[in-house]
């Protein structure tokens, strides 16, 4: 059954087109990342996915519902590039915001909020303020909120986007880590070809003006990922094939001069 | 997973306990400099005998320690009565109790009138301008007429020193209204985005993220308006004619003042520790109530 299912999407800032026909479906438990160009509409196509903006034509159907309707039952959790915590909340009450909205009750929120520090490993922490942690650590903490009322789907935005290599590679190992142990399907936004060849079940690459998703390719690799994953051939081969296909969608209107994006 | 370094308890309270003595000791240099600019200024100019901007004696500037010993002296000629510190405090207390009604009041409605306005662009751009006009009018202007609006209207318990309040509630709300609407709509785009994914109303928005994410601007504002209610209950018992608060005591030390000035800088300087006192009382409050980051407190 599919988690997602976008249909004809097309998506117009007053002249600008953002995005131009999309067609995706996503799979129950599939890991798929929107990969291309700053400009090219993929955090654009997230939101419209999570409901956040609407698109201008189009249908997006998730869990087999509106989009509309399936934010409202609460079916999707959301990571930005930024962690967004709220800084006058501790990290426990953080986690435990999403479960207040959904009126769970207090004892049932406590076990879940030290489930959830434990599975993103940061158990003790849960007192501290988020301006305490490091820029990895509270990231996680997001995670674990998105996580946290057990959504079937995941959305992210460029999660990782603002660490540096190494606190991103090790996040890369712990979010597979995570993905396997909730079974939630992942819709995932990333600039990294290496980091969307890594973690996907299926690579989507956008190019912009009008965004569009140009080409798909279905990663092959061996699960589980680990780190010798990074070493194999067909890796290589594979961030190849990613590369070119960014490139080819390039190439079209490498005459034409880049306007400024409307979204990143 | 390294853990970054986090101050232990202990240490946090000997800090805070050093900062505390650094901040008293401060107090202390900053009060002997005034005093001593002050004694200085005046030995200056009466050895000079200068006379711009205005001539230096006891009546235009009293030694400050006679204006403190003014304080322990017996209010009435001949050294009988009470004490003039006792009638200024008692004066003081009544005005307090006026200024913090009229905090409170004002408060309250600058709050509320600005989340209103917060919601509701169009009312917005409609009244914002009436509510800055409402404040540049003179407070002496307004102060007798709202004394003659409200005084039949109010209780007996009420009576003359609840007029004050609303008084001190007209200075008092301004300000927190403007910097409610500011702090209700600094809220980071994302973090709405995430409210709405969890499909919250703009009820749980407001009391969950949009409020504590202003509550720095809004004690930005309780901070200024403390201090401005304690001016608009002095100026509010004027025409009131109320002979309970400070500002008796300042008309009547006014009238007294080429013969007692002792008298108007003891009041003076008793008005300014009320005001003093109101300030540091939302301060101690807002590092109570406000928990943010460092870089996010105003």
């Amino acid at each position: 059954m599919s988690v997602v299912e976008i249909g004809g999407v097309t998506k117009r800032f007053g002249q600008t087109t953002a995005l131009q026909g999309i067609n995706l479906e996503i799979a129950e438990r599939e890991f798929v990342s929107l990969i291309g160009p700053s400009g090219c509409g993929k955090s654009t196509l997230l939101r419209i996915v999570g409901d956040l903006i609407q698109p201008t034509d189009g249908e997006v159907v998730v869990n087999g519902k509106s989009a509309r309707r399936a934010r409202v039952d609460r079916d999707y959790g959301i990571v930005f590039q930024d962690p967004v915590l709220y800084d006058w909340r501790t990290v426990a009450k953080n986690v435990s915001l999403p479960l207040e909205m959904a009126k769970w009750p207090r004892q049932k929120r406590a076990a879940r909020v030290r489930e959830m520090l434990e599975l993103v490993e940061l158990t003790g922490f849960g007192d501290h303020r988020p301006w305490q942690l490091s820029g990895g650590m509270q990231q996680r903490v997001s995670i674990a909120r998105a996580l946290s009322f057990d959504p079937a789907l995941l959305l992210m935005d460029e999660p990782f986007g603002a660490l540096d290599e190494m606190t991103r590679e090790r996040m890369n190992m712990e979010l597979l880590r995570i993905w396997e142990a909730s079974g939630s399907t992942i819709v995932f936004v990333t600039h990294s070809i290496s980091e969307a060849v890594f973690l996907s079940t299926r690579v989507a690459v956008m190019s912009p003006r009008p965004g569009r998703i140009s080409e798909t390719i279905p990663i092959d690799l061996p699960q589980p990922r680990t780190a010798g994953t990074r070493e194999e051939p067909r890796f290589f081969e594979l961030v190849t094939q990613v590369r070119e296909a960014l490139h080819l969608g390039h190439d079209v209107d490498r005459t034409t001069p880049a306007p400024q994006e409307a979204s990143a | 997973m390294s853990a970054i370094a986090v101050e232990r308890p202990r240490d946090r309270a000997a800090a805070s306990v050093r900062r505390g003595v650094g901040r008293g000791l401060l107090f202390l240099v900053v009060l002997a400099a005034l005093y001593g600019l002050w004694e200085g200024y005046r030995w200056l100019w009466e050895r000079e005998g200068w006379t711009w901007p205005f001539i230096v004696d006891d009546t235009t500037m009293p030694h400050l320690h006679d204006i403190v010993a003014a304080l322990w002296a017996h209010a009435r000629p001949g050294g009988v009565g009470p004490r003039l510190i006792s009638i200024l405090v008692d004066g003081a207390l009544f005005t307090a109790k006026e200024a913090a009604v009229g905090f409170g009041l004002g408060a309250l409605v600058g709050f509320a009138l600005g989340v209103v306005l917060a919601h509701f662009r169009l009312l917005q751009r409609g009244l914002l301008p009436w509510v800055v006009a409402s404040q540049t009018v003179p407070i002496l202007v307004v102060a007798p007429m709202v004394v003659v609006w409200a005084n039949p209207k109010l209780p007996d318990n009420l009576k003359d020193w609840g007029a004050v309040a609303l008084i001190a509630a007209y200075l008092t709300f301004f300000p927190v209204t403007v910097n409610t609407i500011r702090g209700l709509q600094s809220v980071d785009r994302r973090a709405l985005e995430l409210m709405h994914s969890y499909a919250a109303g703009d009820w749980r928005i407001l009391w969950k993220l949009r409020v504590p994410a202003a509550l720095p601007y809004i004690f930005a504002a309780l901070k200024i308006s403390a201090t401005a209610s304690v001016v608009g209950a002095l100026i509010g018992e004027l025409p009131s004619s109320i002979p309970d608060g400070l500002g008796a005591q300042i008309i009547n030390f006014s009238q007294y003042y080429t013969t007692q000035p002792r008298g108007l800088w003891a009041t003076n300087l008793i008005a300014a520790a009320l005001g003093i006192s109101f300030f540091l009382i939302v301060l101690v409050a807002e590092k109570l109530i406000v928990r943010r980051a460092p870089e996010n407190l105003a």
